[in-house]
C-alpha cells in the first residue's frame, strides 16, 4: 500500500505531491528560509497527508475498483489555498489544501470550549479577536467527478484556461469543467462498434501548455494524435498524427508491445513533446509528424532480454518521463533503481542510482554504467544482475530549479544540483 | 586464423529482437499470431474483474457482524464451494500467457 504511484511538483515547485497504491496523497513542502544563502539546500518536509480514494466495488459489473492514485495534477494557485486533482481508475477528485494559523477567540455567546452561554448572563459585548495558533494544514474534497469512465483512467490534464481539464481512459477522453461535476463532454472515442476489432488503446493524454484548444493523446501502437477542439465537438479525427515509420523487416512479436507509448509530455515551451516507449525516449517537433527530432536510448541492452521480460511481465511496465524547467534536459527511469538524464544540447547522458545502500545523503551521486555483454569493466553492472523489481517509473523535475524527485517502489528520493 | 568480427559476419546475425522472438516461440509454440491484437487489449480492459455473488457476500458480511467472532479474521483459507466467497479470498486468477501486466 506504500507503493508510490505518482509524483508531481506544483507550479512553483514549492510543493511536491505523491500518490500511492493505498489511495493516500502525501504533500511535501520546500523549506525556503535560506534560499539566498550560498550553501542553500532545499529540504522537503511533510506538509499534509490525506486519504484521497478508497477501494470500491462495482457490484453491477463485478469490478474491483482500486484506490491506487494514478495521477495527480496541481491547479495554478489563485488564492491562499492550493488545489489539486487526484484520480484513481474511475473517479477524479478536486482537493483543497488550506492553512489555518489563526483562530478566533472571545465570542460573546460561546464559552471557550464551545458551549453556548445563557444570553441573560451577558452584561457587556466585546469584539472577538484572531489569535495565532500552530499551523494546521487541512485537505478537503471540493468536487468529485464520478461515473464518466467505463474503462480505466490513465491521465488527467488541466487546461491552460484554468477552467477545464481532460480525463482519459483506455478508449475515451472526456472534457470537464472544474466547477461542474454532473456533466462532462466526450471529446475522443476510439471504441470500435465491434470489440473484436479493437487494435489500439489510449495510453496517455495532455493539454498543450499554452493553446487551450489543443491536446495530444498517445496510443499502444506508438502513435500520437494531436487534436484541435475548435474543429469539432468530437475530436475523433486528429489534426496531426505523429508516427515514426517502421522498417517492416525489423518487425517481431515484440515490436508493437515495445512501441506502446507509456507517457507523453509537452515541453514547457509548447514547441516540442516527448514520448516514452519501452526502450527509448523520443522528442517530437510539433511541426513534424513523420519522425521524432531526437531519440534517446534508455536501456537498449534490454533488447536481447525481451523474451524473459515478456515472461515476467516487465515488458508492460509504464515508465514516465519529464522535462527540466528550460527544456534542455529530459529524464526517465529504468530498472535496478537507475534513472537516466539526457542533455539535449550537449548530447550527453548520464545514469544515476536512487538507493540508500549505494549512496549517503548529501553525497554526490556516482554515474553508473551497465555493460551489455562480453567484458565487464570494474564498476559496471552486467545486465543479468539488474534487479527488475527495482523500477523507477515515476520521476518529476522542479519547474525552475535543478531539483528532482525520483520514486523507487517504496521510497521517494529528492536530489539537487551540487551546491558549491 | 583470426576470426574477423566485423562486417562479414553481420549479415548472418539475426537482430537481438528476432532472436528473442525465436526463443519465445520455442517455449510457447501456441502463442497467438496477433500478439498486439485484441486478446492482449481486452485483457487490459477487463482488469479488476472478479466473479462473485454480491447478494451472498453481503449476507455473509451481515452474518459475521452478528456472530461477533473472537478471532480477528474468519477462515480465509477455504474457497468457493465450502463457504461463501468474498472478494478477498477469491483465488488469484493465474495470469495467462497473454500478459496481465498490461493492465497493471
Amino acid at each position: 500500500a506504500d507503493i508510490i504511484s505518482t509524483v508531481e511538483f506544483n507550479h512553483t515547485g514549492e510543493l511536491l505531491a505523491t500518490g500511492d497504491k493505498g489511495g493516500r496523497v502525501v504533500i511535501f513542502q520546500q523549506e525556503i528560509e535560506n534560499k539566498n544563502q550560498p550553501l542553500f539546500r532545499s529540504e522537503y518536509n511533510v506538509y499534509s497527508t490525506f486519504q484521497s480514494h478508497e477501494p470500491e466495488f462495482d457490484y453491477l459489473k463485478s469490478l474491483e475498483i482500486e484506490e491506487k492514485i494514478n495521477k495527480i495534477r496541481w491547479l495554478p494557485q489563485k488564492n491562499a489555498a492550493q488545489f489539486l486533482l487526484s484520480t484513481n481508475d474511475k473517479t477524479i477528485k478536486l482537493w483543497k489544501i488550506s492553512e489555518r494559523d489563526k483562530r478566533p477567540e472571545g465570542y460573546n455567546l460561546k464559552e471557550e470550549d464551545g458551549r453556548y452561554k445563557d444570553p441573560n448572563t451577558i452584561t457587556s459585548l466585546r469584539v472577538p479577536v484572531l489569535i495565532p495558533m500552530d499551523l494546521m494544514v487541512e485537505a478537503s474534497p471540493r468536487r468529485v467527478f464520478a461515473n464518466a469512465h467505463t474503462y480505466h483512467i490513465n491521465s488527467i490534464s488541466v487546461n491552460s484556461d484554468n477552467e477545464t481539464y481532460l480525463s482519459a481512459d483506455d478508449l475515451r477522453i472526456n472534457l470537464w469543467h472544474l466547477e461542474i461535476t454532473d456533466r462532462s463532454f466526450n471529446i475522443v472515442d476510439i471504441k470500435p462498434t465491434n470489440m473484436e476489432e479493437l487494435t489500439e488503446v489510449i495510453t496517455a493524454a495532455e493539454f498543450h501548455p499554452h493553446q487551450c484548444n489543443t491536446f495530444v493523446y498517445s496510443s499502444s501502437k506508438g502513435t500520437i494524435r494531436l487534436c484541435d477542439m475548435r474543429t469539432s465537438a468530437l475530436c475523433d479525427k486528429h489534426s496531426k498524427l505523429f508516427e515514426e515509420p517502421e522498417d517492416p523487416s525489423n518487425r517481431s512479436f515484440f515490436s508493437e508491445i515495445i512501441s506502446s507509448i507509456s507517457d507523453v509530455k509537452f515541453s514547457h515551451s509548447g514547441r516540442y513533446m516527448m514520448t516514452r516507449d519501452y526502450l527509448s525516449v523520443k522528442v517530437w517537433d510539433l511541426n513534424m509528424e513523420n519522425r521524432p527530432v531526437e531519440t534517446y536510448q534508455v536501456h537498449e541492452y534490454l533488447r536481447s532480454k525481451l523474451c524473459s521480460l515478456y515472461e515476467n511481465d516487465c515488458i508492460f511496465d509504464k515508465f514516465e518521463c519529464c522535462w527540466n524547467g528550460n527544456d534542455s534536459v529530459v529524464m526517465t527511469g529504468s530498472y535496478n533503481n537507475f534513472f537516466r538524464m539526457f542533455d539535449r544540447g550537449h548530447r550527453r547522458d548520464i545514469t544515476l542510482e536512487a538507493s540508500r545502500e549505494n549512496s549517503k545523503p548529501m553525497q554526490v551521486l556516482k554515474p553508473r554504467k551497465v555493460s551489455a555483454g562480453g567484458k565487464r569493466k570494474k564498476d559496471e553492472i552486467s545486465v543479468d544482475s539488474l534487479d527488475f523489481n527495482k523500477k523507477i517509473l515515476h520521476t518529476a523535475w522542479h519547474p525552475q530549479d535543478n531539483i528532482i524527485a525520483v520514486a523507487t517502489t517504496n521510497n521517494l528520493y529528492i536530489f539537487q544540483d551540487k551546491v558549491n | 586464423m583470426e576470426v574477423d568480427s566485423g562486417a562479414e559476419i553481420q549479415d548472418t546475425v539475426i537482430s537481438p529482437e528476432k532472436a528473442e522472438e525465436a526463443k519465445l516461440k520455442a517455449r510457447y509454440p501456441n502463442l497467438g499470431n496477433k500478439p498486439g491484437g485484441s486478446d492482449l487489449l481486452r485483457k487490459r480492459l477487463q482488469k479488476g474483474q472478479k466473479y462473485f455473488d454480491s447478494g451472498d457476500y453481503n449476507m455473509a458480511k451481515a452474518k459475521i457482524k452478528n456472530k461477533q467472532l473472537p478471532t480477528a479474521a474468519p477462515e480465509k483459507t477455504e474457497i468457493t464451494g465450502d463457504h461463501i466467497p468474498t472478494p478477498q479470498d477469491l483465488p488469484q486468477r493465474k495470469p495467462s500467457l497473454v500478459a496481465s501486466k498490461l493492465a497493471g
